[in-house]
């Protein structure tokens, strides 16, 4: 196959679009999508800092970097779960992707803030990790917005991602979710940051493709807690109807934005009473956890800084024996 | 036999696939490849000799291949 732009040998076919590209090509195509999907949904409009949730893996740091070349001045945000080998290894990939971009990048603690990784946190609320991880998320990434002067929180979330999440909301419809999958969530006044999806018309395969490319060092290894995940079932059967009939997620996605579009506008949230983040309970299912096992979020956020981390020459950093 | 046909005999393609490595005795293309592992196209990026490359390209014997996964759980 040729690259339909240059006439050189392609790297990569891109079947959706009934098209191949070389390398070259394909990495200018995928960063007109992103800035493309960014300018007609109004993901981060004019004056808006972005902050990008930062896990490691391929789809965040390829996200990341996008971002910075495409003259977006975004900083990063790491959760770290405190799962021994696999956190210590994303974070660091995360803090060299730091070095790299000359960016921030913020990291909020859970083993810090409960003295417990999620499995034990886990064990002791009997909810299952995943279901934790989501409210620490949710309310870390927040807070690091709200107290960071950040106005939109930028996820690496694919097509595929996406996809199969509607796929699974749609086969047992659970219609409390349904609706709320949209490629941008508007923030709340000064309490709630907007949230949007850069690679929400993205396909897996075009974002690994990209970060190969580009020569991106991401961790390979998936969180344990992500193994057996149904997702990956769901994501297999939309690959398989991909096979037969190309661009049928990209069509399954963009049926759902515009249906959405029609759809009533969802009850706003009320203020949490203990840290007035939104919440459609009393309390947000974070400061609930707090309660509940005991926590001190002195210590919860730390930022590396590359800026004021400059070497001694001939000094080399402790890191990464990954 | 020749030496020649000896060495050709013993010249095997390289794949890596899944952390593990395979010997394969026949050229083809990567799409035959991705099929003889029971993988999807979609799912799996197909890198020869370093280089990322489209399914329809043939991979020869001499060739070191490396399979990779796309799709990830989280
Ligand atoms: S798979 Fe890991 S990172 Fe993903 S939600 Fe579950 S615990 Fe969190
Ligand atoms: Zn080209
Ligand atoms: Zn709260």
């Amino acid at each position: 196959m040729k690259c339909r732009v240059c006439g050189k040998p392609a790297s990569l076919s891109l079947r959706a679009y009934n098209t191949a590209l070389c390398a070259d090509d394909f990495i200018a195509f995928l960063e007109k999508r992103v800035l493309q999907t960014i300018r007609r949904y109004k993901l981060i409009n004019t004056g808006e800092r972005p902050l990008v949730a930062v896990s490691g893996g391929k789809d965040s740091l390829a996200l990341w970097t996008i971002l910075n070349r495409l003259g977006f001045a975004a900083d990063g945000m790491y959760i770290d779960l405190g799962i021994a080998e696999y956190s210590q290894t994303s974070y660091l990939k995360a803090r060299a992707m730091a070095d790299e971009l000359n960016r921030r990048l913020f990291r909020f603690s859970i083993p810090k803030v409960f003295g417990k990784e999620v499995a034990e946190l886990s064990r002791i609320t009997r909810r299952p990790p995943c279901s934790l991880c989501g409210t620490v998320k949710r309310y870390a990434m927040n807070r690091v917005c709200v107290t960071e002067g950040y106005s939109v929180l930028l996820t690496g979330h694919n097509l595929d991602d996406e996809a199969s999440a509607l796929l699974g909301n749609i086969l047992y419809w659970k219609e409390e979710y349904l609706w709320k999958k949209d490629v941008v969530l508007e923030g709340q006044g000064s309490s709630l940051a907007k949230k949007a999806k850069p690679f929400f018309l993205c396909s897996e395969r075009e974002v690994a493709a990209y970060a190969l490319l580009k020569g991106i060092d991401y961790v390979y290894e998936e969180c344990p807690y992500a193994v057996g995940a149904r997702t990956l079932v769901y994501k297999n059967v939309l690959n398989q109807i991909e096979e037969m009939s190309p661009a049928t997620k990209i069509m399954f996605l963009k049926g759902y934005l515009k249906r959405l579009r029609s759809e009533p506008k969802r009850e706003q949230a009320t203020s949490c009473i203990a840290c007035g983040y939104p919440t459609y309970t009393e309390k947000c299912n974070f400061c609930s956890l707090m309660d509940r096992v005991g926590g001190d979020q002195r210590f919860a956020v730390d930022t590396y800084d590359p800026a004021e981390t400059r070497m001694e020459p001939g000094e080399t950093r402790p890191d990464n024996h990954a | 036999m020749t030496t020649l046909s000896v060495l050709c005999y013993l010249i095997r393609m390289k794949v890596e696939w899944d952390g593990r490595s395979y010997d394969i005795e026949k050229r083809m293309t990567g799409r035959k490849l991705l099929e003889s592992f029971n993988l999807s196209r979609e799912a799996h990026l197909i890198v020869a000799n370093g280089k990322l490359t489209t399914e329809d390209q043939t991979l020869n014997t001499t060739d070191t291949v490396r399979i990779i996964r796309v799709i990830s759980g989280g």
